[in-house]
């Protein structure tokens, strides 16, 4: 028998914990130390198992084996509800929240205050200011969800979660979908938080984010832990080591680009959402060969609808496309396919991919009933299973086995499936979409070199990205998009986060410049 | 080549998941049959007997499957491609029709100009009636469920005024004249009343032909592709409405071969009741068989075997309702194995997001 150890100076032990799911060891032997009232990162690739490890912890999932220990005392969490008595609370990284209900009523669902058999509204709304208050958590009680922007509705998760009393927070990439400011006032909240008292586990795989807020960080790779270190003894490069076991470049090495004709012109775009609204209102931009166009912004203003209208999946209120000098504007997308044009969808599982298709038959979609792949009646599998051989070897595709099914496959290889397609039919513009959307380090670095080799190679690449950094790092100009429009465009290298973090704010960069 | 994997064909999960629904509908029914005083083993020996135990039995069976199994592939090829074609009752109507009425005007041609013509024009008689349900789907954007369940009404009614008006033979019941001689398919044997059309073959050739258009085609893959993800098949230039109007029009096609060699190889006319429910059977028979076109057409043979038993069952003592209550239960265990799954696959990738 091993000693009895004293945690007691721990809000979370997590001890020897192993997790099998069929075929893969999420967590082998894991353990996490977690000490009261600090901010502790976990960090690591996609499928590094720290979601796994969350799980357990909040109870959505049992352990194999091994143990936990809340506040020093040994704790099975066999459900939420054991979690939410032992006073843990955790943030998801899809929120939770009914869009119709107001914060009070998303606050308080499922443990209203009631008289009798009413519900104690004024009781709730105060609870909730009360919360709000306390922790710096401003946000309106009366606003529907759907009309709060994604950083307000993350304050309401955090506070339906501290309703709840929880002392111990999980917050799983909460990052992902804020602008540089909101990030920057969330983590004044987890500051907050952390003064009052609370212990916060903050799951991420950004590594500035780790060195700016937290204290401890516990890394895991391939489903163990790879480092436990204290932020202020590391740096970024040295996280991002142990998270992939080799160096990595943090920054995407390429020369300066060689820009050619206009191969894309948009002139004053008009087009509407599928509730009818306008989400593009009357946009403009031209992309050159050899060159890379960033497209920044927040999430939802109108971005889905540019990357469908460019690449014939919307139509177009008003406006026109060029392509080629070719007007585009009402061409389908089979057109555009055949001139060439290349597509990385936003949402790999809802257009890019087939999930029930083997892989090789996702190789050939778009380009299916070309020659190459079917004599017109009759697909020639044959060629398009040795096509499908060497695009799995030439970009690196794990498992490489073309007879998969595309929902066989981890994300990031399912991304490098997409991106192999559209590459190999050499198309001369890419419309590339968050091309690294939940993607591991390793997968981004890869996907990154290869969009600039696309660069170097001459082909004109409009590259949309919700991720800042992306952005900065492979574009030649950036370009920055605010509720359908363009607010104005800057050069990487003259420009600063801070910039680009106000405009994608919708402030125009004339009025930035004015006031400086 | 590559080498044909045995455990893969027989031990995978559909295979499994029909065959355990299969063996327990026959437990439930014996547990019914003792709880009405019968013994199960005298019940499903007779059901047996029925069945195979003849050569009539057997070329009775073959003969109810034939149609079975091109309703079931009607069906199953509307599954693929994400089409619930309820309408297969009214595709067999308008094929028959049709080709009965091209086999009436083609008296004097040969066989081999005369058949392929009846066939080709049951073909489309089915083909067109789907595809108005394609159209509509497609384009105007109305469920193939209500519009299919609609037509076939309409098919009805026409067919009950046609052969009682303009195209009804004379005598008393609502029929049409014969169909040329030269058109009818040839019996490869008879025994006492019953024979053993060449149809078979027919039914047989379309399973071949169906596995090659969904595995080898570009047709295949694109009504796949829209049948499974349609965003991905429009992202890939694939047109949606073209291969919805395709896909109705392939199934209808194969309803309306189902009613064509009812004509051509039963009857030799159009009797008044000629739909009957086989296109309803096709829905039955494409769940259990996966819609996979072998697994339809050894579903098929397996309905047409207990509904063939189901006549000495009832000599035996056993009402042969107990048939229905044993495909019921097949049914209702296939499709809750699809709920299953279903559950199961919420739960997972609540389990991987979360």
């Amino acid at each position: 028998m091993e000693k009895k150890q004293d945690y007691s100076q721990y809000a979370v032990v997590m001890e020897k914990i192993t997790k099998r799911f069929p075929g893969v060891i999420a967590n082998d032997g894991v353990d996490l130390f977690v000490k009261k009232g600090e901010i502790h990162a976990i960090i690591g690739e996609n499928g590094a198992g720290k979601t796994t490890l969350m799980s357990q912890l909040y109870g959505l999932i049992r352990p194999d084996s091994g143990k936990i220990y809340i506040n020093g005392k040994e704790t099975v969490i066999k459900d939420p509800n054991d979690a939410i008595k032992s006073k843990i609370g955790m943030v998801h990284q899809h929120f939770m929240l009914v869009e119709r209900l107001s914060v009070v009523e998303n606050v308080v669902l499922g443990s209203e205050p009631v008289n009798g058999p009413f519900f104690a509204a004024n009781r709730a709304r105060k609870a909730v200011m009360e919360l709000s208050k306390n922790f710096g958590l401003i946000v309106n009680p009366d606003s529907i969800i759907e009309d709060l922007p994604v950083g307000m509705q993350q304050r309401v998760e955090i506070i339906k979660v501290l309703y709840r009393g929880a002392e111990i927070l999980i917050l799983d990439e909460p990052t992902a979908v804020l602008t540089p400011q909101e990030t920057d006032e969330l983590f004044s909240i987890l500051k907050n938080l952390k003064a009052q008292g609370k212990t916060i586990i903050f799951i991420t795989h950004k590594l500035h984010e780790v060195m700016a807020v937290t204290e401890s960080v516990t890394v895991m790779r391939l489903g163990k832990v790879t480092g436990i270190v204290k932020t202020n003894e590391t740096n970024s490069r040295e996280l991002a080591k142990m998270m992939v076991g080799r160096d990595v470049l943090l920054t995407v090495e390429k020369g300066e680009a060689k820009a050619g004709n206009d191969v894309l012109k948009v002139k004053d775009l008009h087009v509407r959402e599928n509730r009818g609204i306008e989400a593009v209102k009357g946009l403009s931009l031209t992309v050159r060969t050899g060159e890379i166009v960033g497209i920044a912004g927040v999430a939802g203003n109108g971005q889905t609808e540019l990357t469908e209208a460019l690449t014939g999946l919307r139509k177009v209120e008003s406006g026109q496309i060029f392509f080629k000098d070719v007007d585009i504007t009402n061409a389908s997308a089979k057109k555009r396919r055949a001139m060439r044009m290349g597509h990385v969808p936003e949402d790999r599982l809802k257009h890019g991919l087939i999930k029930t298709f083997p892989i090789y038959y996702n190789f050939i979609l778009g380009e299916h009933d070309y020659p190459e792949f079917s004599d017109g009646l009759f697909l020639r599998i044959d060629k398009i299973r040795e096509f499908s051989e060497e695009l799995v070897k030439r970009f690196d595709v794990r498992p490489p086995k073309i007879d998969l099914l595309g929902s066989n496959l981890s994300g990031g290889n399912q991304q490098k499936v997409i991106v192999a397609r559209e590459i190999a039919f050499n198309p001369i513009l890419m419309i590339i979409s968050q091309p690294t959307r939940g993607l591991d380090v390793g997968a981004i670095e890869f996907i990154h070199k290869t969009i600039v080799s696309m660069r170097d190679n001459g082909v004109g690449i409009l590259l949309i990205s919700m991720e800042l950094e992306e952005i900065f790092s492979l574009s030649d100009r950036i370009l920055v998009i605010y509720e359908g429009q363009i607010m104005g465009e800057v050069a990487p290298k003259s420009t600063t986060t801070e910039e680009v973090g106000l405009m994608m704010a919708g402030h125009k960069l004339q009025d930035l410049q004015q006031e400086v | 080549m590559e080498r044909i994997n045995f455990r893969k064909i027989f031990l995978n999960e559909k295979v499994i998941v029909s065959m355990v629904s299969i063996l327990v509908s026959l437990v439930v029914a014996a547990i019914v049959i003792i709880f009405i005083g019968k013994s199960p083993l005298v019940a499903y020996s007779a059901l047996f007997y029925g069945a195979f135990g003849t050569k009539e039995a057997i070329i009775d069976n073959l003969m109810k499957a034939s149609p079975l199994i091109l309703t079931g592939l009607a069906v199953g090829f509307g599954f693929r491609a994400g089409l619930f074609n309820i309408g297969a009752n009214g595709q067999v109507i308008m094929g028959a029709l049709l080709a009965t009425y091209v086999g009436t005007q083609v008296e004097g041609d040969p066989f081999y100009l005369s058949i392929p013509l009846v066939i080709m024009a049951g073909m489309i008689g089915g083909a067109l009636w789907a595809g108005i349900a394609g159209w509509l789907k497609a384009y105007r954007g109305a469920h193939e469920v209500i519009t299919t369940i609609m037509l076939n009404y309409v098919a009805i009614y026409i067919s009950n005024y046609v052969v009682n008006g303009p195209f009804q033979a004379p005598g008393g019941v609502p029929k049409s004249p014969a169909i040329a001689y030269a058109a009818q398919f040839p019996n490869i044997m008879t025994v006492g009343a019953t024979s053993l059309s060449t149809i078979l073959f027919v039914s047989l050739a379309a399973v071949v032909v169906i596995y090659i258009i969904i595995q080898k085609t570009t047709i295949g893959y694109e009504v796949k592709a829209v049948g499974t993800n349609p965003y991905a098949a429009e992202y890939g230039g694939i047109s949606i409405g073209k291969n919805v109007v395709l896909a109705m029009m392939i199934s209808g096609a194969l309803a309306g071969l189902a009613g064509t060699t009812q004509v051509v190889g039963v009857y030799g006319r159009y009797f008044g009741a000629l739909g009957g429910t086989m296109g309803f059977d096709g829905i039955t028979i494409a769940l259990i068989g996966q819609n996979d076109p072998v697994g339809i057409a050894l579903a098929a043979f397996l309905i047409s075997s207990i509904r063939t038993g189901s006549n000495q069952m009832q000599i035996a003592g056993v009402p042969k309702d107990m048939v229905t209550i044993i495909q019921g239960i097949i049914i209702f265990l296939v499709a809750a194995n699809r709920i299953f799954k279903t559950m199961k696959f919420y739960r997972k990738r609540k389990e991987v997001e979360i």
